[in-house]
Parts: structure tokens; C-alpha cells; sequence
């Protein structure tokens, strides 16, 4: 009983909260991408660099505060300097929506020539990050770093296993709850949000009904950037930040959306966490799970790892790939591709 | 514009001689104000750019497919000069041979297998059976590979721990380089063409990083992260000819050292081998968007459904230009590394392999191969010259303000990092000014 107690402690360890924390803040960034394909139709290169560069004002923020002495007792101060990393973030993207993307939405430009002005975004926003704050690895977490220790968790069970519970993951799947619910509140109840689900079915229909575009791409952009820096952030806590690695979420992200069904907020949500928890799940070394449940002579020698961590992307493009031959629309049925 | 004109392959756009003859005047003024080595350094990283471009252009300029993995066929070119050039080490085939051998027997039977219940039956239990076959396929590669890799590896690991190459000449890895980014292509193409753009972008993307992990980590293949430096050259090295009697006098009679002179003749040399494989492959694009095929390429771009209604196979065709200008982007990689001589696959970063590539060609004129060349001239030389002259920038705007030394010291630390900058506006001002490109492709009719 005890073994099977130890093993299901180092999976929750290991994997369902590693995966959990990392299926959030997935989440968080594949509904950004979703909406701006759902609302303006085409896939935002952009969106990691966005990401990063919400995280990169929320750190400076966070060490200003920290500067002046502000700190948000046990939680990190950075949750705090949310608010201005989001208002920035959406600064920027109006920004750009004004200076770039507004002129081929007139043209009516194919969906091809918006990613490759995201293209030229992505650069512009990689050059601001790494202008102001480098391109170093950053950690920015501070306040109690941990809610349940591993030495804690053996004195308190008894078992030789440990459960470590980081107060970043639990903060991010809280705030991503929290997050997604007000977002979805949003969608479903107010008559903005309903306006922005009507454009996304129907741009003509809608037009006709009176509702106004620019205005549901201007708030379209505005979520899409608060969540980008929400997710940024939490990814940052969590792990660290580093600029490039912004960039290589994206793929990630996009299996994520296009897993759920490209388009559908739902979606994008079960699909950030399909994703990681098989990223996690796939590239574990088992060694230790089995070895508190077979006996000793079966054992097998290796880490009993299937892929090595190094290659977790390709476990994000083996799903996007299966999702395009067996179900083109992913599992909520998006829009058609 | 307003006039309407039929094409006519014998008539230039007058813009391309001015505008080539402006690009080789910053490239001698380069030589004249700071080096000539720097000149020719930055002109065989130009023509390079330039082999690279004109691949992406063949695949976005004649059949609109935005392929965001350039950096991985690039990649692939680089493990092909490894491959070919390297000496081999005798050892580790020894050690690990007969399990890599076992192991892609396995492959193959996998593949086989799954070739043959493709074949056989439909529907789920085709899909389930490929499955498992994948599955259990997998597990013997892993079964025979990883005690072959792991006893490759610890051979010599300082300066060896890899399979090593066939110590063929280095130059004919140029063309397996192209032959490795074709076939990788290939398989691409065959999961991931047929998707709309947005989607082919997403999915190319993700394999260049796949390929890129590849590389890194299977150490037992190209050293991975550990590197690959002394690759032999195609050209004499600059020591050679510094020993050479004959150089000596010709140096002495020109009044350089000698130093100077053979870095000059070194670069020159690869500036000349260079220049010869891009007008080859200029030749060969230019012939085939000339040709019957370039016209269908374009028809299929311009108007996919009726393409396909007037019979064109859509998705074959683009998967062959897909496989082409792939392989032009994989030799342009083998020359890469052959010129540096050595192979980091840490250096490569899809900012500067896949969408420095992209501004290239869509600055340069996309479908057109002399603005792709041109691009890629182009926006190398201002990628190159855009750090000093940031830093010449920063140090100017900052020299009169008064700022604490930390906060100037970051602000040229950061001076770069502007570079990045620049090409994104260049890349965004270009596609709202000049949509077409400095210089446009030839179009039959313009309304």
C-alpha cells in the first residue's frame, strides 16, 4: 500500500503538477492566439515575443517595487506589477494594430500577409525585450518560495517519497482559473463579448447588425495582450524568463490551439493542457515510479524514459500533426483550415 | 501603373543594373574605408544570404508556401559537411556500428510494416495498426541504437565521440547537403503541404526546431553541442600560402604583408567558388520561372482552384517546389560551414536562419530571383553594419546627456540588440511601401 502511495506521490510530484502549472500558462497563451485568429483571422507569430516582452515590463516593474521597498508579503511582488506589465502590453499592441495591421484589414489582405507583418512585429517586440532588459536568464520570484516543502511532506505523511508544491504553480493555476472564468464570463454574458462571438462567426452578418468592428478588434487585441502578459509572466515565475525561450513556446501554443479546435476559446484550453501534460508525461524518466511498484528482479535498466526532455517539441508537433490527419478541425471542432 | 506591357524574358527591369551596381559600391566602399578583408568577409556571407534567398524564393515567390523552417534545412547542410568531409574514425564504427546497422534495419522494417498496413487495411484498425507498429517499431530502434550511440560517444569524447565522416572533399558535401534538405523535405512536405499557409508556417517552424534538437543532442552523430571545429577546406589555408615562396615575392612586390594578403586571397578564393555555385543555381531558377513549369508554379499561386480545375496536380507540384528550394537552402548551409570550417549548432536561431531569410526575399522582390539575390545582398550587408553603426549611434546620443555610468553602459550593451529592430521596420515599411519589393516580379499584364 505504502509503494503505491510513494508512486502516486512522485507522479503527482512529477508530472500532474508540473503539468498542470504548464498546461495553464499553455492555456492562457494558446485562448490569446485563438481569439486574434477567431476575431482577425490569422496565426500571430508575434505572440511569444509578446509574451515576453508583458513579462519583461512586469519584471522591471517588480524591481522598481522591490526598490521602493513594496512587497507583497508571501506572494511574489511581481503579481502586484501585473497590471502595469498588461496596460503596457496593450499599449504596444494597439500600437501595432494602428500602425500595421489596420491598413491590411482595410486592403482585405490575404490571412498569409497579417502573419508576415507579425513576422516583422515579432522582430520589433524580440529587439525592445532584449533593448531593455538583455538576454539573460532572469528570476524574479520572490516572497515565500515554497507552500509545502519536501521535508515537510515526508515528516508529515511518513512516506519516502516528497511532494513539493512551489507557490508559483499554485499561483498560476489560480490566476489561470480565475483568468479564464472572467474571460469566458466575458464571451458569454456582456453584450462586447457577444458582439465579438457574432463577428467571429459571421464578419458580414454582424456588420449588418450594427456592430461595430473596429471596436471588437480593439478589444480583441486588449485581451489577446493581457493574456499574453498574464501568461508570460506566470511562465517566467514558474521557470524563468529568458526572451528566446518565449519564442520557442510559440510552437507549443499553436498545438495547443489548433489541438482544441483553432478559433474556440474552449479549445484552446483543453488543448494547452492535452499538450503538456503529453509533453511531461512522454519525456519522464519512470525509473523510480516503477521501482516502488515491480519487484526488484523486474526492474528494467534504463531511466524508462520514452523521449529525452530535450526533444519535447517534437512531442508538441507529433500532436499537431496527428490532430491534421485524423481530425483537420482538432477536438472542438474550430474553424476550417 | 497604368501602361500595360507584355512579358519579354530578353528585357531587364532597368532598376537591376542600378541597383546591383549601388550594392557592389557599398560593398567597395566597405573595402575602401574599413578593410578588404571585412569586404570580402561580408560578401561571402552576402552570396551565401543570397543562395539561401533565392531558395525561399523559389518557394514563396513562385508557388506561395511560407516555409518558417529555413534554419533546419540550413542546419541539414551543415551535418552534410560533417558527414562528408570529416575523417573517419575507425573506432567507433567498430564500437558502435553493428548496432546503428540494426538499428536502421529497424527502421526500415517499421517503415515497411507500416507501408504495407497502410496497404492492406482501412479505416481504424489501419490507423490503431500503424500505431502499434510505430510503437513497438520505436522500442527496438531505441533497443539496438542506444548501446551502439553510448559506446560511440565515449570514444575519445574530447575531440572524437562521433561516428566522424567518409574524408571525401568537402565540396562535394555542397550537393549532399542539398540532397539531405531535399529528403528531409520530402517527408515534410508529404505530412504538411495541402494545409493552408498559416498552418504550413506552424508545422515548418516546429520541425526546424525538431531538426535543430536532433542535431544538438545526438551526439554520437555531429558531436552535437560539443561542436565540430577543423573541418578541412576547399581552399588552401592562409599558413599554406604564407609558406609558399612564389606568395612571398608577390606579396613583397605589392608592398602588403603577408598576413593581409593571404586572408585576401583566402576569401577571395571562396568568394570566386562562391560566386560560381549562385550563378549556377541562378541559371537553373531563372530557366525554370521562365518555363512552362514556372508558368503553372505562378498560375497555381495566383489562383490554386482553377489551377486544380484545369487539371494541375496542386499538392505534387508543391511538394516539388517545396523539395527544390529546400535543397537550394541545404547547399547554401554545407557552403556555410565550409566556410566558417567549423559546425556550432548552437548558432543557429531562427531570427537570423529563417526570418532574416524572409525579409531578404520579400525586400528584395519576391518572384523575382534578381531581387531575391539582391535582398539578400542587401539586407546582409545592413544586418552586418547595423551593430557598429548602432553602437556609433548610441555612443553619439548618449555622449551629451547626462546619464549615470550604468545606465550608458547598459544602452551600448544594448546597442545590438537595435539591429533586430531595424529589420523589422525595414521588413514592415517594405511590405507597406513597396509591396512588391525593390525589385518586382515580371508580371505578363499589369492593370
Amino acid at each position: 500500500m505504502e509503494n503505491i502511495l510513494n508512486a502516486l506521490v512522485i507522479l503527482a510530484n512529477f508530472i500532474i503538477v508540473p503539468g498542470l502549472a504548464y498546461g495553464a500558462q499553455l492555456a492562457l497563451g494558446a485562448l490569446g492566439v485563438t481569439m486574434i485568429y477567431a476575431v482577425l483571422r490569422f496565426s500571430n507569430f508575434a505572440h511569444g515575443d509578446l509574451m515576453a516582452f508583458g513579462a519583461m515590463l512586469v519584471i522591471l516593474t517588480t524591481w522598481a517595487m522591490q526598490g521602493w521597498g513594496v512587497s507583497f508579503g508571501p506572494l511574489p511582488t511581481a503579481l502586484l506589477a501585473l497590471p502595469f506589465g498588461i496596460i503596457g502590453a496593450i499599449g504596444l499592441v494597439l500600437l501595432s494594430d494602428r500602425m500595421v495591421y489596420r491598413f491590411y484589414r482595410e486592403k482585405k489582405s490575404s490571412p498569409v500577409t497579417f502573419v508576415i507583418a507579425s513576422v516583422g512585429l515579432m522582430f520589433i517586440y524580440n529587439a525592445l525585450t532584449r533593448f531593455f532588459i538583455g538576454t539573460e536568464d532572469i528570476r524574479f520570484e520572490d516572497g515565500e518560495r515554497f507552500i509545502i516543502r519536501a521535508a515537510e511532506f515526508r515528516a508529515m505523511t511518513g512516506l519516502a517519497e516528497p511532494l513539493a508544491l512551489r507557490t508559483s504553480q499554485v499561483i498560476t493555476v489560480v490566476v489561470a482559473v480565475a483568468v479564464v472564468a472572467a474571460v469566458f464570463w466575458f464571451l458569454q454574458k456582456t453584450r462586447t463579448g457577444k458582439a465579438m462571438r457574432a463577428y467571429s462567426d459571421n464578419e458580414d452578418l454582424a456588420l449588418l447588425s450594427g456592430i461595430d468592428p473596429k471596436r471588437v478588434v480593439m478589444i480583441t487585441w486588449m485581451i489577446a495582450a493581457a493574456l499574453a502578459t498574464i501568461a508570460g509572466t506566470l511562465y517566467g515565475l514558474d521557470k524563468s524568463f529568458r526572451p528566446f525561450n518565449f519564442f520557442l513556446l510559440l510552437l507549443p501554443i499553436f498545438a495547443s490551439a489548433i489541438v482544441g479546435g483553432i478559433g474556440q476559446p474552449f479549445g484552446a484550453i483543453a488543448g494547452g493542457f492535452v499538450v503538456a501534460f503529453s509533453e511531461v508525461s512522454i519525456t519522464y524518466a519512470y525509473r523510480r515510479f516503477l521501482s516502488h511498484l515491480l519487484p526488484e528482479e523486474w526492474m528494467p535498466s534504463g531511466l524508462v524514459q520514452l523521449l529525452s526532455t530535450d526533444y519535447k517539441f517534437a512531442v508538441s508537433f507529433v500532436i499537431l500533426v496527428l490532430v491534421l490527419l485524423v481530425r483537420p478541425n482538432g477536438i472542438f471542432k474550430g474553424r476550417e483550415i | 501603373m497604368t501602361t500595360q506591357e507584355t512579358r519579354d524574358p530578353q528585357k531587364r527591369d532597368p532598376r537591376i543594373p542600378l541597383l546591383y551596381a549601388a550594392m557592389a559600391l557599398a560593398l567597395l566602399a566597405v573595402g575602401f574605408f574599413q578593410s578588404w578583408t571585412v569586404a570580402l568577409a561580408i560578401l561571402n556571407l552576402c552570396l551565401i544570404s543570397a543562395i539561401m534567398s533565392l531558395g525561399a524564393n523559389l518557394q514563396w515567390g513562385y508557388a506561395g508556401l511560407f516555409n518558417a523552417g529555413i534554419m533546419g534545412f540550413a542546419a541539414l547542410g551543415g551535418v552534410a559537411a560533417v558527414l562528408v568531409a570529416m575523417p573517419p574514425i575507425p573506432e567507433a564504427w567498430r564500437a558502435g556500428g553493428p548496432g546503428l546497422g540494426l538499428a536502421a534495419l529497424a527502421i526500415a522494417a517499421t517503415v515497411a510494416a507500416c507501408l504495407y498496413l497502410r496497404r492492406r487495411l482501412t479505416g481504424g484498425a489501419r490507423n490503431l495498426a500503424v500505431a502499434a507498429t510505430i510503437i513497438v517499431g520505436y522500442f527496438f530502434v531505441r533497443y539496438f541504437a542506444d548501446p551502439a550511440t553510448d559506446a560511440i560517444e565515449s570514444i575519445n569524447p574530447a575531440a572524437q565521440g562521433n561516428i566522424g565522416g567518409l574524408g571525401l572533399p568537402i565540396l562535394l558535401s555542397w550537393i549532399v547537403g542539398g540532397l539531405f534538405a531535399a529528403g528531409a523535405a520530402y517527408l515534410i512536405g508529404k505530412v504538411a503541404l495541402g494545409l493552408r499557409s498559416d498552418y504550413l508556417a506552424i508545422a515548418t517552424l516546429g520541425i526546424a526546431e525538431i531538426i535543430l534538437a536532433v542535431i544538438k543532442n545526438e551526439a554520437w552523430l555531429t558531436r552535437g553541442v560539443k561542436n565540430v571545429t577543423g573541418l578541412p577546406r576547399p581552399v588552401p589555408a592562409e599558413i599554406e600560402l604564407q609558406r609558399m615562396s612564389w606568395f612571398l615575392d608577390l606579396a613583397s612586390q605589392i608592398g602588403m604583408s603577408p598576413a593581409m594578403l593571404s586572408t585576401i586571397m583566402v576569401r577571395g578564393a571562396y568568394a570566386l567558388l562562391f560566386v560560381a555555385v549562385l550563378i549556377v543555381l541562378m541559371i537553373l531558377c531563372e530557366r525554370a520561372l521562365n518555363s512552362p513549369w514556372g508558368r503553372m508554379m505562378r498560375a497555381i499561386r495566383d489562383n490554386r482552384d482553377s489551377a486544380a480545375a484545369m487539371g494541375k496536380d496542386v499538392t505534387r507540384r508543391h511538394l516539388q517546389v517545396f523539395v527544390l528550394g529546400s535543397a537550394i537552402v541545404g547547399i547554401a548551409g554545407a557552403m556555410l560551414v565550409s566556410l566558417d570550417g567549423q559546425f556550432t549548432p548552437g548558432s543557429y536561431n531562427p531570427l537570423r536562419f529563417t526570418f532574416l531569410i524572409w525579409v531578404m526575399v520579400i525586400v528584395g522582390g519576391s518572384g523575382n530571383n534578381f531581387g531575391a539575390v539582391l535582398g539578400g545582398f542587401l539586407i546582409w550587408f545592413v544586418w552586418i553594419q547595423a551593430e557598429p553603426a548602432g553602437l556609433w549611434l548610441m555612443q553619439v546620443l548618449t555622449s551629451n546627456i547626462a546619464f549615470g555610468p550604468g545606465v550608458r553602459a547598459h544602452l551600448m550593451d544594448a546597442a545590438p540588440h537595435l539591429r533586430l529592430f531595424l529589420m523589422g521596420a525595414i521588413l514592415l515599411v517594405v511590405m507597406r511601401f513597396s509591396p512588391q519589393g525593390l525589385i518586382p516580379e515580371r508580371r505578363a499584364r499589369r492593370a
